[in-house]
């Protein structure tokens, strides 16, 4: 196990030089003089651009730009942004709950549905029940998820008026985050009402980016749980006299969620690609919306920072659901 | 070069070695499928859509009426058989919209599927096949590309680019890139040791001749079925990008597109919304119960024996 | 579910209506984040408007609503005869923000002032470069480094500013963001503490509002400052509610989830001019949109080929096409906002079969000529490609072949200063002090030729008129010579005039004496709340 370990980290090291070689170069390949951009139609004198080049570090050879810039890396510093001047590991930070808060809850949503919804699919194998559950989690997986929040909000918050339409707590509440999660924050504050305004803003966005993970999940458990009621154990608990209850919730069911466990922390790249639109389209204040404005700002040091620190998060969620499949699979010796 | 002989005889390959059994095998268990053939269905009127929205379309899609703006569709007050529809912000019939959209939506899918596995499946049969250091700087190269989420990677690479539909092709199709070579390359990987290959190579085949047409053909249905389930994300992927703005850009009536413009009148005309949302996932809808018959036809695991 | 969501909902209906019984808050739903605090070192409207608008002030400000200077922190100015000094008379009994991260034991004296422009200028002060890739963007911007030659102290409450050459715009130039006055003692505090870089993330000021608390993308709170010099705000709670989307701002405004919201979707206009909870207010922007040629190049040194081509330009069906209406045909140089604006003016008319002759009787035919197209939105120009289109089809009309060019948004600055550059320009420009200056010698004057001065055109007569301008601190002269520079610009036509914008502003019914800033900017103090 930890000679695995070891093996894994020791693969990742060159993937992470590489992920900080390509966010240095996209940025470079960027089009446009980001310090021209920063003036605008003002414009500026020829000593004041040369200054903010050299500022920039700009002027420098690309090889030394890159050098420097994974010095800093290895040292824990991204640089500044340029349009907030704020350190970007800082804006991170503070950013990353909001977007992992809203995972989280959308991945809670994707399990605690999908996983009853697949096993019940696969014993009524055939059946109307199985039908119907398997077409409406395709479609759910089909569902191009920006406009599918665009309806949600006309319906649920337009017609009916039963949630808010964008943010994460209603403006009458105030308390300075402690954790940066929203539903903890709101209990700690230990104001009237915080907690409920909390959830009640996380309902629609939960079930935006949750549908796609929840027809994965959902198909997915299907499928497995097929495969293992095959097998000869489960024939042979279930010739045993075992009551359908045992025979499918402890011996089959915990043999299909293995790979159902694969697939949903596999999902955590598609959860950030959902993240980015998700978190647009209900005015979210998490890692996705900031990265997409700062793609379109040109804020070079963000885009390439932020780049980086996904990169580096899939990387461990993937290496962990890696060494937690070898920890649940008995059958996988390393 | 290379790709295109990769491709070319990839395609031929099992028309002239496979007898007519294996197809006719292949329709019988496709066709049990109804959902299946539903989506054929679907897509096939989808394509003749497209194919023929200059004659069907009822107007041309970036007219503007500028009499008839954000008229709803027929069959609510104030509707007009003139647009069935209904109209967009600037008076441009949804109908025809949505029709010329379904050509745009058809081409990205067909551009990016035929990009990404040609170029995919090049690379993934040589680094399976030659291994060594081509199969390891390949397979770091597919790691790191693997581990930014898909679609902030296209729109880091759309934001290079400059947006527009070609550029948002290039993007997606790059994204798409590593499955191709992974699949490719794992399929390759197990083949490479089989007698019928060893015999080949014993035979004199040179590489390029034992990957293309010895090893190709055997590593194809998992190929197709990737090929099939990259089809529909290439459209959703699309549509997104054309959504924040970076793919396809107005007037073109591309559906992403035409969403993103339709945002700001989320509350006033339902119709601008909603229509082009559908028109995407009925399309996605029926390229994915197509890619689940052919999966379940072609993989052998899976069949009823 | 159901029940729950309307009981929660209820509950906080409740507690706003408990929490407005006794405190006044107005809500905000502003368009995005600041850059930061630190007003000198941004342009953005934004950033202002969450910074030097509310929690600061200057020696002198604009008047709510208009472009004229009045006094703030100084009460009263001397110039000297050679226009060369300038001293400032300092309010007394000032007091700072009093906040969780700061408690100020001195009253605001000459120090803050000499602390707030001398870390601007002075290239080795302590807080000249106190954030990495600090730049200080409108005092370099208005060359104020070259200006000013020092600012003393003359005692605590005297001031005084010595230029290096007459500028007439000086005092509205002290009335712009950048002039925002910081606490010295909070500063010098925040130094001895190493944390500098807290000056631009927890300000102080002595403005009507002071911070208190800033989450990134989500929301802004300000409280009335209890003892502000010019008395305290009528609201008690001014909150900023982030929120990017126009379509959202609105719903929340109908909502009544926010009092006042910038930069409506133009699509919503209509609806809310009869919304019933929702007052629509509007003003031209301080702005101006135009297609400058290159006056350099033949034939555009011809002012008979720049007219006739200005007469075959179909303005109004611009406005439609590209503004929706929320834009007003443009005439002079400068917005109607302005002081010294020549309302009788009159523009060329639209005229196709006139401009056709012209062209014919100055030999000429078959011109063919390149509209450059601006890549972004501004609000002078909301889609410069569809405006170049609309060109490309007036000008076919009278036998003129357009081609239209497009670059990145950097690459069309630097290159469309090129002085042989091929091809007219479409642009604008914004207000930045609300002085004719500010439009005329900058866009037009010869200095900016290569520069800003994006016709390239340097006309002496012109010339002569805006630099007497510069250095005459009468108004009621300046006014006069500034009618004169319009009028020759008018006849030598450098530029096709296009649009100001007109700027809307929905606030809900209860919300009492908002005003629209003329430079754009929300201010709420003076506003009060039904």
């Amino acid at each position: 196990m930890i000679k695995l370990l070891f093996r894994r980290v020791g693969l990742m090291i060159p993937t992470f030089i590489g992920a900080t070689l390509l966010s240095f170069l996209f940025i470079r390949m960027l089009p446009g003089d980001p310090v021209l951009l920063m003036a605008g139609e003002r414009g500026m004198t020829d000593e004041r651009y040369q200054r903010l080049l050299h500022e920039f570090g700009f002027d420098r050879p690309y090889w030394q730009q890159y050098l420097e810039y994974l010095w800093g890396v290895l040292q824990g510093d991204l640089g500044e942004s340029f349009r907030t001047k704020v350190p970007v590991l800082q804006e991170f930070l503070t950013l990353f709950p909001a977007t992992v808060e809203l995972s989280l809850c959308a991945m809670l949503l994707a399990t605690v549905i999908g996983i009853p919804a697949g096993v019940i699919a696969a014993i009524r194998r055939g059946r109307a029940l199985d039908h119907g559950t398997m077409g409406t989690a395709l479609v759910g997986y089909s569902m191009p998820i920006f406009w599918w929040a665009l309806m949600l909000i006309i319906v649920v918050s337009g017609q009916w008026g039963l949630t808010p339409v964008s943010g994460r707590i209603s403006l009458l509440y105030f308390f300075e985050p402690v954790t940066g999660f929203m539903l903890i924050d709101s209990l700690l504050s230990g104001q009237e009402g915080a907690f409920g305004s909390a959830v009640q803003h996380l309902i629609l966005p939960t079930i935006v980016l949750g549908t796609i993970p929840l027809a994965v999940v959902a198909r997915q458990t299907r499928s497995a749980m097929l495969e293992v009621l095959g097998e000869d154990y489960v024939r042979t608990a279930r010739a045993k006299g075992l009551s359908p209850f045992r025979v499918v919730g402890i011996h089959a069911l915990r043999n299909a969620l293995i790979p159902v466990t694969t697939t949903i922390g596999l999902q955590i790249g598609v959860l950030f690609g959902g993240a980015i639109l998700t978190e647009t389209i209900f005015a979210w204040p998490g890692i996705g919306k900031w990265m997409i404005e700062s793609v379109s700002a040109r804020d070079y040091s963000v885009v390439q920072g932020g780049l980086l620190l996904i990169a580096v998060i899939v990387m461990v969620v993937n290496l962990m659901v890696d060494l937690m499949y070898g920890l649940i699979n008995p059958k996988i010796r390393y | 070069m290379t790709d295109t002989t990769a491709v070319s005889t990839a395609n031929a390959a099992p028309n002239n070695q496979a007898p007519v059994g294996p197809w006719r095998e292949f329709w019988a268990y496709f066709s049990e499928n109804k959902g299946a053939v539903a989506g054929l269905g679907f897509f096939v009127v989808l394509v003749v859509v497209a194919l023929l929205a200059d004659f069907i379309a009822p107007h041309d899609p970036i007219e503007q009426y500028r009499e008839h703006f954000l008229v709803p569709p027929v069959w609510v007050d104030g509707g007009s058989w003139d647009f069935l529809l209904g109209t967009d912000a600037v008076g441009r019939d949804i109908l025809s919209r949505l029709m010329f959209g379904a050509r745009y939506s058809l081409f990205i899918g067909c551009i990016v599927v035929s990009g990404a596995a040609v170029v995919g499946i090049a690379i993934g049969l040589f680094a399976g096949y030659l291994g060594g250091w081509v199969d390891t700087v390949a397979m770091r190269v597919m790691d790191i590309l693997l581990s930014y989420p898909p679609l902030l990677l296209a729109l880091v690479f759309v934001a290079i680019l400059g947006p527009g539909l070609e550029n948002a092709i290039v993007a997606i199709a790059v994204i798409q890139l590593p499955h191709y070579v992974r699949l490719t390359r794992a399929s390759v990987m197990s083949e490479r040791n089989r007698d019928y290959v060893t015999s080949a190579r014993v035979a004199g085949a040179g590489t390029l001749r034992l990957v293309t047409v010895t090893i190709l053909p055997n590593c194809m249905a998992p190929i197709i079925v990737q090929a099939a389930l990259s089809f529909s994300t290439a459209i959703l992927d699309a549509a997104a990008l054309g959504f924040l703005g970076m793919g396809a850009q107005p007037p073109l009536p591309e559906w992403g597109t035409m969403l993103a413009e339709a945002r700001e009148f989320i509350l006033r005309a339902w119709w601008v919304v909603t229509f082009p949302g559908v028109a995407i996932l009925v399309t996605v809808l029926a390229i994915n119960l197509m890619g689940d018959g052919l999966r379940d036809a072609l993989d052998p695991k899976l069949k009823r024996s | 579910m159901k029940k729950f969501a309307i009981a929660v909902a209820a509950s906080a209906l409740a507690l706003g209506v408990a929490a407005s019984a006794n405190a006044k808050t107005l809500v905000y739903c502003s368009e995005g984040s600041p850059e930061g605090f630190d007003p000198a070192l941004y342009t953005a409207g934004t950033t202002f408007d969450a910074s030097s608008r509310q929690i600061f002030n200057k020696l002198v400000e604009f008047e709510r609503g208009t472009t004229k200077v009045v006094p703030a922190l100084a009460t009263s100015w001397d110039v000297s005869d050679d226009g060369l000094e300038y001293t400032f008379h300092l309010r007394k009994g000032v007091k700072f923000h009093t906040t969780s991260f700061f408690t100020p034991t001195r009253d605001f004296n000459a120090e803050d002032v000499v602390f707030s422009f001398e870390r601007q200028r002075v290239k080795d002060h302590p807080y000249h470069s106190y954030v990495s890739g600090a730049s200080w963007e409108y005092f370099d911007g208005m060359s104020m480094p070259d200006l000013i030659k020092s600012v003393e102290k003359v005692d605590d409450y005297t001031v005084k500013f010595v230029l290096n050459r007459p500028e007439a715009p000086m005092i509205a130039n002290l009335a712009m963001d950048f002039a925002s006055i910081e606490s010295k003692e909070y500063a010098d505090k925040l130094a001895a503490d190493g944390k500098m870089d807290q000056l631009n993330q927890q300000p102080v000021g002595t403005g009507p509002f002071k911070f208190q608390a800033y989450q990134k993308d989500a929301v802004i709170r300000y409280q009335a400052h209890e003892s502000y010099w010019a008395g305290k705000a009528a609201i008690d709670t001014l909150i900023f509610a982030i929120t990017p989307d126009a379509s959202v701002r609105y719903q929340k405004l109908k909502a009544g989830e926010c009092h006042v919201m910038p930069y409506p979707n133009p699509a919503d206009i209509d609806a809310m001019k009869t919304d019933g909870d929702v007052n629509l207010l509007s003003q031209e922007g301080l702005n101006v949109g135009y297609l400058a040629y290159n006056t350099k190049v033949a034939p555009f040194d011809n002012v008979k080929v720049r007219k006739a081509l200005n007469m075959a330009i179909n303005k109004e069906a611009i406005l439609d096409a590209v503004f929706q209406g929320a834009g007003k045909v443009a005439t002079n140089p400068i917005p109607p906002t302005i002081w010294s604006y020549k309302a009788d003016l009159k523009d060329d008319p639209y005229d196709p079969e006139a401009a056709k002759k012209m062209l014919e009787a100055e030999g000429v035919k078959d011109l063919s000529m390149k509209i450059w197209a601006m890549p972004v939105q501004r609000p002078y120009n909301p889609n410069a490609k569809r405006m170049a289109e609309l060109m490309q089809a007036d000008f076919a009309k009278v036998g003129v072949n357009v081609e239209i060019v497009q670059f990145e948004w950097g690459e069309y600055l630097k290159r469309s200063k090129e002085l042989d550059r091929d091809g007219a320009v479409l642009l604008g420009w914004t207000g930045d002090n609300g002085d004719p200056d500010n439009f005329l010698a900058v866009l037009l004057g010869c200095d900016a030729v290569g520069g800003s001065n994006r016709a390239q055109w340097c006309y002496q007569p012109f010339e002569d008129v805006i630099q007497k301008a510069k250095i005459v601190s009468d108004t009621a002269e300046r006014t006069k010579l500034y009618e004169q520079a319009q009028v020759i610009f008018k006849e030598q036509a450098p530029w096709a005039t296009i649009a100001h914008s007109v700027v809307f502003k929905p606030v809900r019914k209860e919300v009492v004496d908002f005003k629209i800033d003329p430079f754009g900017g929300h201010i709420f103090y003076g506003v009060d709340l039904k």
